[in-house]
């Protein structure tokens, strides 16, 4: 089971994989001698993967730092990615992203928020069919009423993963479809509800207003509810991500981030950059266009999967 | 846009303020500056890399003038440069001389593609033409249904095949379609596809080639970071593609994409978009977008904005009443609606030099308006043609049928009192000859 996952994510990865690993063992092998040039590279290379230059530079910093220690190095290809894949792993913070919580709550929500055109109902539809995958009952809730046929799009992923639906006329409060979401999934006795919402730029105030509200409303219905809030990203997003990251999170109060589109981009980095950043743990990676190219995400994995040649 | 470039920008520039001329070393620790904006911005490394090159040759060769100082120079230097890299001049769609024109999107999952098509859709519609929007996405869920309903708002024909029809022969059909309802221009949404991904990328070069697009337009998310050159790259080797759309530029992306993608292709940006309305697609001014990034504003659009929205008479018999002073609370609720009409204010108060440094979190609350508009209407004619008959009881019915609290009402009607009087001021100053009436015309 480990093994197809990191087997995985390594397929996911190759292209970041090969962007970052090989290319700097590559200035390394050019340039044996580990000089202020050969730093300048290095940088390069971290900030081409998205990583964002603030970790770049404290990465690249304690690197100098190591060599001028003035430890006599053997290998420099592999000192370098052995120190590049520690730092890394530091900022990940592995230990600190969630486990695969524990679901004592029947039913069991997750709000799904994010920017227009990250992946969230498609996101949805794979986390249906994962916990359909595990025999529970699931519930969708379309609440993103605005963009056209949001709608039917996530109509047709209930219906791919046998999931049960509530749904409201375009234009309908996205709140009140929260609300009935909840109240039909308490009578019928679904596991899981995963609520849907409008792709929102993080910098319209009234929308970010709208999505507070439906956090309140789901409250209301079911106190203690939603049991997680998910920011979907996109990975080819570059440092605006961190910026995205931030706000929902001031305004919703994120549990952790779906991390879509992953197999696409040939980075990756911007992981990196937002766990620098914020302390929330990446939940799920989006890996492939198939109902099951989602993933657990695991810190640990991940940089096992971006390291290894 | 580019608010935050900008201001590494000006930081970077403070430090050569104070310097007689311009010598390597001081222009050297201005261009790491610029450099690491750049970087942060999402403008790709090569392309950071070429650009500070390019500036800093410019910068050092030149003569130090005596009438402007160092920073200012460079970032003439600057500003030059990135016009030069973003396009010397907006270009529009390209349309083939015998219509049915083809237009063809493409670009990556979720960049905007659907949506950019309907906003097309509707501009060409209001440019007089035919439209055909041809919805060519047969992956995705729904999104031949996302296309429909955006023909419909927008009141353009949408062609859609039953399902399992090839996206080649959608487009094949969608031309004869065309040429039979006269459409002279057809818009063809295809399907969101990775670079990477062969299979689909040949199927859009097969689409290309059964229909030969006279305008290709790649539509990319303008947040994209360093990766929107790897997939850039890969759609223009494959299909050659003539045109880019930024999406998403009314978002806080810094949008190096946008120097980037220009850079590596050499294709023009022709649009961005701007809003989630069907209206939120505008020509891409590179001059503008350049003045945008070294701070200097963008009252350019402002300025078009506010003619294409205003109504002059209007304005004029405002300005009237403003001299006379006799500007009451019905011309104010004018005044309002027709600012409001040019956008959201947010994004107007950006386009103004200066705001967006001086304010960067800035946020125009758009409920405030409404606010404003409810006690407005709470009040009788004649108060709101004499304001000054508003005592208190009034105010205290007025607070209670706008269901606002008594203060917000004091503090509108005190507000308005003072506009009143300021206005008084300056047109009694222009009278005696010191000062014109500003921002009215």
């Amino acid at each position: 089971m480990l093994s197809r996952l990191i087997d995985k994510f390594k397929k996911g990865l190759a292209k970041t994989r090969e962007g970052m690993v090989q290319k700097i063992r590559e200035v390394i092998r050019l340039r044996p001698k580990l000089d202020e040039e050969t730093l300048e590279e290095i940088e390069e290379i971290l900030i081409q993967a998205d990583v964002g230059i603030d970790p770049t530079l404290r990465i690249i910093d304690s690197l100098r730092e190591r060599i001028a220690s003035g430890e006599k190095v053997e290998d420099p290809e592999n000192m370098v990615q052995e120190f590049l894949e520690d730092e890394i792993r530091k900022i990940l913070q592995p230990e600190k992203a969630a486990p695969v919580t524990e679901i004592s709550n029947k039913p069991h929500v997750i709000l799904i928020v994010g920017v227009n055109g990250v992946g969230k109902t498609t996101s949805i539809g794979k986390l249906a069919q994962k916990f359909a995958n595990e025999g529970k009952k699931v519930l969708l809730a379309a609440g993103d009423t605005f963009r056209a046929a949001a709608i039917e799009q996530l109509d047709i992923w209930a219906t791919r993963t046998g999931s049960d639906i509530v749904k409201h006329q375009p234009g309908a409060d996205s709140a009140s479809v929260a609300f009935d979401a909840l109240q039909a999934a308490q009578s019928r006795g679904s596991d899981i509800v995963l609520i849907d919402t409008a792709g929102r730029l993080h910098t319209k105030v009234n929308l970010m207003e709208e999505v507070k509200k439906i956090r309140r409303v789901i409250d209301k219905a079911l106190p203690g509810a939603p049991h997680e809030t998910l920011l979907v990203l996109d990975a080819t997003t570059g440092q605006n991500a961190v910026t995205q990251a931030r706000q929902f999170h001031e305004t919703c109060e994120l549990t952790g981030l779906i991390l879509a589109k992953l197999d696409g981009t040939a980075k990756g980095g911007v992981v990196i950059a937002i766990a620098d950043d914020l302390d929330l743990p990446v939940r799920f990676v989006g890996l492939g266009e198939g109902p099951d190219d989602l993933d657990d995400f695991d810190a640990e994995n991940f940089v096992r999967a971006l390291f290894e040649g | 846009m580019f608010e935050l470039l900008t201001e590494r920008l000006e930081g970077a520039f403070k430090k050569l303020r104070g310097h007689g001329r311009l010598s390597e070393s001081n222009i050297d620790e201005a261009m790491r500056e610029v450099r690491r904006a750049l970087l942060e911005a999402d403008v790709n490394y090569k392309v950071a890399r070429s650009f500070i090159a390019k500036v800093k040759e410019e910068a050092i060769g030149q003569e130090v003038l005596k009438t402007v100082s160092p920073s200012q120079q460079v970032v003439k230097v600057v500003h030059d440069q990135l016009v030069g890299l973003m396009g010397n001049q907006s270009a529009g769609l390209t349309l083939s001389e015998t219509p049915p024109s083809v237009v063809m999107m493409v670009g990556l999952q979720g960049a905007g593609k659907t949506t950019t098509s309907g906003k097309l859709g509707l501009l060409l519609k209001s440019q007089g033409k035919n439209p055909l929007l041809v919805a060519a996405d047969v992956y995705r869920p729904a999104a031949v249904d996302q296309l429909r309903i955006l023909g419909e708002q927008v009141g353009v024909p949408v062609y859609h095949a039953p399902e399992g029809t090839d996206p080649v022969d959608i487009c094949k059909q969608a031309m004869d379609r065309a040429t039979e309802n006269h459409h002279d221009v057809v818009i063809l949404d295809t399907a969101g596809r990775l670079h990477v991904d062969d299979e689909r990328m040949d199927e859009v070069f097969n689409i290309r080639e059964a229909v030969t697009p006279s305008d290709i337009l790649f539509v990319c998310d303008a947040m994209t970071g360093q990766d929107a050159v790897a997939a850039a790259s890969a759609f223009y080797e494959k299909l050659n593609f003539t045109g880019v759309v930024l999406t998403r530029m009314d978002s806080d992306t810094r949008g190096g994409a946008a120097l980037s993608i220009r850079e590596v292709t050499g294709v023009p940006i022709k649009f961005i978009g701007t809003s989630e309305k069907p209206e939120g697609l505008e020509i891409f001014h590179p001059d503008r977008m350049a003045s945008r990034i070294l701070g200097m504003g963008d009252v350019l659009t402002l300025v078009e904005r506010a003619q294409s929205t205003i109504d002059e008479d209007q304005a004029k018999k405002i300005e009237q009443k403003l001299r006379t002073a006799s500007f009451t609370f019905d011309d104010f609720l004018e005044q309002m609606a027709q600012i409001r009409k040019m956008g959201p204010l947010d994004q107007l108060m950006k386009m103004i030099p200066g705001v967006s440094k001086a304010m960067p979190d800035m946020q125009v609350d758009e409920g405030a308006f409404s606010h404003i508009e409810a006690i407005i209407f709470s009040m009788t004619k004649d108060e709101r043609a004499k304001p000054h008959i508003i005592n208190g009881s009034r105010r205290k019915r007025i607070a209670k049928g706008s269901g606002q609290n008594i203060q917000e009402v004091n503090k509108l009607i005190k507000q308005f009192n003072m506009m009143q009087k300021m206005m008084k001021r300056m047109s009694r100053m222009e009278k005696s000859g010191r000062m014109a009436m500003p921002m009215l015309q």
